[in-house]
């Protein structure tokens, strides 16, 4: 079964379909990427998926679950996890803290509010195993000596990665991440690459991506979606699609 | 590990000082170095100190500006104030005033519930605007009402000549001239009161810091920091927002009992907008997230207009300096870069001095 199902996705904004039309389907533990030129509605999609927007029409089914117009706690609890293209962490909390929340849903870790204001003995060993789950995670990332300093104060390349830290941590079955590249330089691309294959394999999460670096997407990308102005343009597999004149149309312009 | 220690340690100060302050008081006021003015001041203080605590609480941590943590302790003062007249025939003193915190507290905490289910959903300055208006409709409604209670039980208007009391009942809430009385229905326990607002700050301190601390605490500073991120994670904003400002409610509440309890005569007209701007002045001279500082602002700049009595027309104008120089030191800069430098060199001076 499919991963990700989606069919017939649309959004209208006023008088603009952002999104028309829109199908895909992603695989059990793919690494699949959604390219297009600036503007053709990527990151839209990505609000579809995560509940940001609700389609006017269309059908989102994750692992066979239909997610369509449920609200972003849902559907994060479901199984979907996202990056940001403008980084958004949790600037004035430490590291540790941002993988933290993130586990705040987790039935492993689950305690009362009550509970921790008095300071039972349920808090002590709950956010001590906590601790060690987020260390755990950080230590992927190579995160893990830094884990005191508020996230703010982080470099641009860390905290991408804090970032996409912080999703795994809800132990989602789809992770997307919005131009996790954006800003970096080709060897922060290139640990980045390896980065998103290990966390594949390591956590045995489906991976959809957005990306403009075309290094990064041939690299590790299995199979990729061109969008245009909101129209799904080509779809298959990357060096195909990659090599396809309508894509190269579309990027270069006549 | 080491930011657990770090956090328990920055706590353990917090307590440590108050515990301080708070022996140093006792000790000036047994050798009776503590003028009547000053004794006077106390337990005003600790109200000051819970109220400037618990508005940090949805300020600092949830990050929304509220306007009305005057109408909170109003509920809180007239509710329990209420409470202590009806029952102070049935109940003796010391727990009928445990009571009465507990019913102030509740009274308080519920009205921020049912402010905050509606305006915490939105996003932007409007609980603000919310909160400034409730706490004027509460104090204009105190201000109207008019409680007796006698044989038949509890008689409620909204004049003066609404009911007529059976023989042997007693007007409690007489409207603009509010509640007289409360603290000669405590005699007894009235010594301790300056114990008593130490150990309820000592309760705010331990409920706000833990809250903090905790899980829920987590989510309520993410939601603080970045809204679409936190609920991308799972965390249901307007759920932790609520509790926030409910817990603070309820703690503004507690620092309303306080102040009614220790008073002859209670008016409503102290609990106007310019209580709830001092309140915040506290919070954000203090530092805005900082707990220990809500204290020590509290403590400075509710003292210093008393201590300055003897310069007279200068009082203001010093009071106002004063304020100013906080505000630079906590927040310019130059001054935060400067005691960060400080920091550093005395944790580095540590550190060499380990090494050799």
């Amino acid at each position: 079964m499919a991963m990700l199902e989606v069919n017939g996705l649309s959004i209208q904004f006023g008088g603009l379909r952002a999104v028309d039309d829109f199908n895909m389907k992603i695989e059990k533990g793919q690494l699949y990427g959604l390219i297009g030129p600036n503007g053709a509605g990527k990151t839209t999609i990505f609000n579809l998926l995560t509940g940001v927007y609700k389609p006017t029409e269309g059908i989102i089914k994750l692992d066979g679950e239909d997610i369509t117009g449920k609200s972003i706690i849902e559907i994060n609890k479901i199984g979907i996890a996202r990056t940001f293209q403008n980084i958004r962490l949790f600037k004035d909390m430490p590291v540790i803290d941002n993988v933290k929340v993130a586990l705040h849903n987790d039935s492993k870790y689950k305690y009362s509010t009550v509970t921790g204001i008095l300071k039972l003995p349920k808090y002590f060993k709950m956010e001590k195993a906590m601790n060690e789950r987020a260390l755990e995670i950080l230590k992927v990332f190579d995160l893990d000596k830094e884990a005191y300093i508020n996230a703010g104060n982080l470099p641009y390349g860390k905290q991408r990665k804090l970032e996409i830290a912080r999703a795994l941590a809800t132990n989602p079955k789809l992770l997307l991440l919005d131009e996790p590249a954006a800003g970096m330089n080709p060897n922060e691309t290139l640990e980045l690459m390896e980065t998103i294959r290990f966390v594949r394999d390591h956590f045995g999460v489906t991976i959809l991506l957005i990306e403009h670096d075309m290094k990064l997407v041939g690299g590790i990308c299995e199979e990729l979606t061109v969008l245009n102005f909101g129209h799904m343009l080509v779809q298959g597999e990357t060096s195909k699609v990659l090599s396809d004149p309508v894509v190269i149309t579309a990027y270069l312009g006549e | 590990m080491k930011k657990m220690n770090k956090t328990t340690k920055n706590n353990a100060i917090t307590y440590l000082m108050v515990i301080v302050i708070f022996a140093v008081v006792q000790t000036l006021s047994a050798t009776g170095n503590l003028s009547r003015l000053l004794t006077g001041l106390l337990v005003p203080l600790c109200v000051y100190i819970i109220a400037a605590v618990s508005l940090n609480l949805v300020v600092g941590f949830s990050g929304e500006l509220s306007l009305g943590h005057a109408g909170f302790m109003c509920l809180g003062a007239y509710s329990s104030a209420l409470f202590s007249h009806i029952a102070a025939d049935s109940i003796p003193s010391v727990p009928r005033f445990i009571l009465a915190i507990l019913i102030g507290a509740a009274v308080a905490g519920v009205f921020g519930i049912l402010i905050g289910i509606p305006v915490l959903r939105l996003r932007g300055d409007y609980l603000a605007i919310v909160t400034l208006a409730f706490g004027e409709i509460i104090k204009n409604l105190i201000n109207i009402l008019y409680v007796g209670v006698d044989s038949n039980g509890i008689h409620v208007a909204t004049d003066s000549t609404g009911y007529k009391l059976a023989a042997g009942g007693k007007q409690i809430m007489k409207g603009a001239l509010g509640i007289s009385g409360t603290a000669t229905l405590y005699k007894d326990i009235k010594d301790y009161f300056f114990i008593i607002g130490t150990v309820l700050i000592f309760v705010t301190l331990f409920i706000v810091q833990n809250l903090v601390n905790s899980k829920s605490g987590r989510a309520i500073m993410a939601s603080r920091d970045n809204r679409i991120a936190a609920e991308s994670v799972g965390i249901n904003v307007t759920k932790f927002k609520l509790m926030a400002f409910a817990v603070s409610a309820a703690l503004a509440g507690v620092a309303g009992v306080l102040y009614s309890h220790n008073l002859a005569m209670l008016k409503v007209s102290v609990f106007d907008y310019n209580l709830s701007i001092l309140v915040l002045v506290y919070v954000v001279l203090g530092g805005i997230g900082n707990i220990r500082g809500s204290i020590i602002a509290t403590i400075i700049l509710y003292a210093l207009p008393e201590l300055l009595r003897g310069f007279a027309t200068y009082r203001m104008l010093i009071y106002a300096i004063v304020l100013i120089l906080m505000m630079l030191f906590n927040w310019a800069p130059a001054a935060r870069d400067w005691r960060s430098r400080v920091v550093e060199k005395i944790k580095g001076g540590n550190k060499n001095k380990e090494a050799a």
